[in-house]
């Protein structure tokens, strides 16, 4: 690992992102008008709005972390600059973290974008501190890119790379507890919804909006969303081979 | 040994490399030894194993059986990858990046000089065009670029994939200029075309025909010893002489 070639690369893919404003744009502005969408659906239930926009706060970063991340990479694979990079002295965890660097920085964005409206505009209330809000909404962004990166291996073409969005996000949206609560889940689903990440995601959101201070529970939440994140980045590094048939 | 004695081994040696692709033998036992600071031409038809030879010379093929030493170093040593620039038969280039931004990005990750990148793109004669996004140019020109980022650091081996492909003549032969310039300052090429008539610009040719090679020998040579007019009547000669090659595995 070298770090002058990590932060070029985070810059490399910054500028990429740059030269593309439409996505950039889309990436900000998108999860704003589902959030607004979502506050007037629930015009008569405030508490709903702020569980499921709380909750939603947390998914958004992942779901479009993984999409961007997904496909991003299988575009270095497919047109050939993923070869070239492993021909140069470039370290496999320079790049993943060079994605990580820059797509961290989108995630943060998007977080500070959505909740800022969410908590302004929109009046959504949250009883734990912001700071804490955008820790769980960053970490969830890099789960997100670590997991669209790893399943990017497994997809050849850009139709694949983004059904792999529902085969590997539905499930857990399903599952997290935003549509029936965990606990109330047969013995089965809770089972499954316990070692899926982005139950955790959502518990950490749902949990900052009832208590205050930075509870145990949520720092626990964490760090399990940074391991998840962090082995699904080490299941990713090993699908990079300098060597390919 | 190898290392003391560096300067002696030649830049590239093959010996008994095998490669399986998807269950089919594609190179079938290649011996070959490629001298430093010469252009060596591999040439053959379409599908005949050149690619993945080149492949195997820049450690990037799986399946490889038999020994590739390249700068006295087992091909593919992270020592080497700053050694060897390798083109890619397509342009592997951020399409979405000026020719700059990818120049830098590039020489970054070599470790090179900031100023290199505007070296290899005088070399390629992109001059001007480095504001342009690689995906607003043309085919030629994104060659061009992906050959650039290769030529980053001054590797001492450059491996290139057909870089002439869909190039006016005009641009051939400065290309071939220019790899010239490369050998005589003691650069090591080995370059790939389908393009017989670049064959009489190297000091060597490899011919190459269903993974195995036909002939390794300087243009001239391989011109006396067949009789041939040019190169592309000497290849007809050589498979004539050989006879069809028998390909059991298209059969079944």
């Amino acid at each position: 690992m070298n770090p002058s070639r990590t932060l070029a690369t985070a810059r490399r893919v910054l500028a990429q992102l740059r030269h593309d404003p439409r996505t950039l744009a889309l990436l900000l502005v998108v999860p704003c008008v589902l959030l607004t969408l979502l506050k007037y659906m629930f015009d008569g239930q405030p508490q709903a709005f702020d569980r499921i926009g709380a909750a939603l706060l947390g998914v958004f970063p992942l779901l479009v972390m993984f999409l961007v991340t997904s496909v991003a990479m299988l575009r270095e694979r497919t047109t050939g600059t993923l070869e070239r990079l492993l021909t140069m002295p470039l370290g496999k965890l320079d790049l993943l973290l060079g994605y990580a660097f820059a797509f961290g920085a989108v995630a943060l964005l998007q977080a500070a974008a959505a909740s800022a409206l969410t908590l302004g505009l929109l009046g959504l209330k949250v009883a734990g501190p912001t700071w804490l809000l955008f820790a769980v909404a960053l970490g969830n962004g890099l789960l997100g890119m670590a997991l669209g990166l790893f399943v990017s291996a497994f997809a050849t073409t850009e139709f694949q790379a983004v059904q792999f969005l529902p085969a590997a996000l539905l499930p857990q949206l399903l599952l997290c507890g935003l549509f029936v609560p965990r606990e109330r889940m047969a013995d089965g689903l809770r089972l499954a919804s316990d070692v899926l990440p982005l139950s955790y995601a959502v518990d950490a959101m749902t949990r900052l909006t009832t208590s205050a201070g930075v509870s145990g529970a949520v720092l626990r939440d964490l760090s399990v969303i940074a391991a998840a994140a962090l082995l699904a980045l080490g299941l990713g590094a090993v699908t990079l081979r300098r060597r390919t048939a | 040994m190898m290392n003391s004695s560096e300067g002696g081994t030649p830049a590239i040696r093959v010996a008994a490399l095998t490669v399986v692709r998807g269950g089919r033998p594609v190179l079938h036992g290649i011996d070959l030894d490629v001298a430093r600071g010469s252009i060596t031409g591999l040439l053959g038809p379409s599908g005949c194993g050149k690619t993945t030879l080149l492949r195997s010379i820049v450690g990037v093929q799986r399946g490889t059986a038999g020994r590739v030493e390249v700068l006295g170093r087992a091909a593919g040593s992270a020592a080497l990858r700053s050694r060897v620039g390798y083109v890619t038969q397509a342009p592997s280039v951020y399409a979405d990046l000026s020719v700059a931004e990818n120049l830098r990005y590039f020489a970054a990750v070599l470790g090179v000089p900031k100023s290199d990148p505007a070296r290899v793109i005088a070399q390629v004669g992109l001059d001007g065009r480095e504001q342009d996004l690689v995906s607003r140019l043309s085919g030629g020109q994104r060659a061009r670029v992906s050959l650039a980022a290769a030529l980053l650091g001054a590797p001492e081996l450059l491996v290139l994939d057909e870089p002439t492909v869909g190039l006016d003549p005009v641009l051939r032969s400065e290309l071939w200029r220019l790899f010239r310039e490369l050998a005589d300052a003691g650069a090591t090429l080995l370059v790939s075309s389908h393009v017989m008539d670049e064959a009489v610009r190297c000091d060597r040719l490899l011919l190459m025909r269903d993974g195995r090679l036909l002939a390794d020998d300087s243009p001239q040579a391989l011109l006396d010893r067949t009789g041939a007019a040019d190169i592309d009547a000497a290849f007809l000669r050589l498979v004539a002489a050989t006879g069809p090659t028998a390909r059991p595995e298209v059969l079944s």
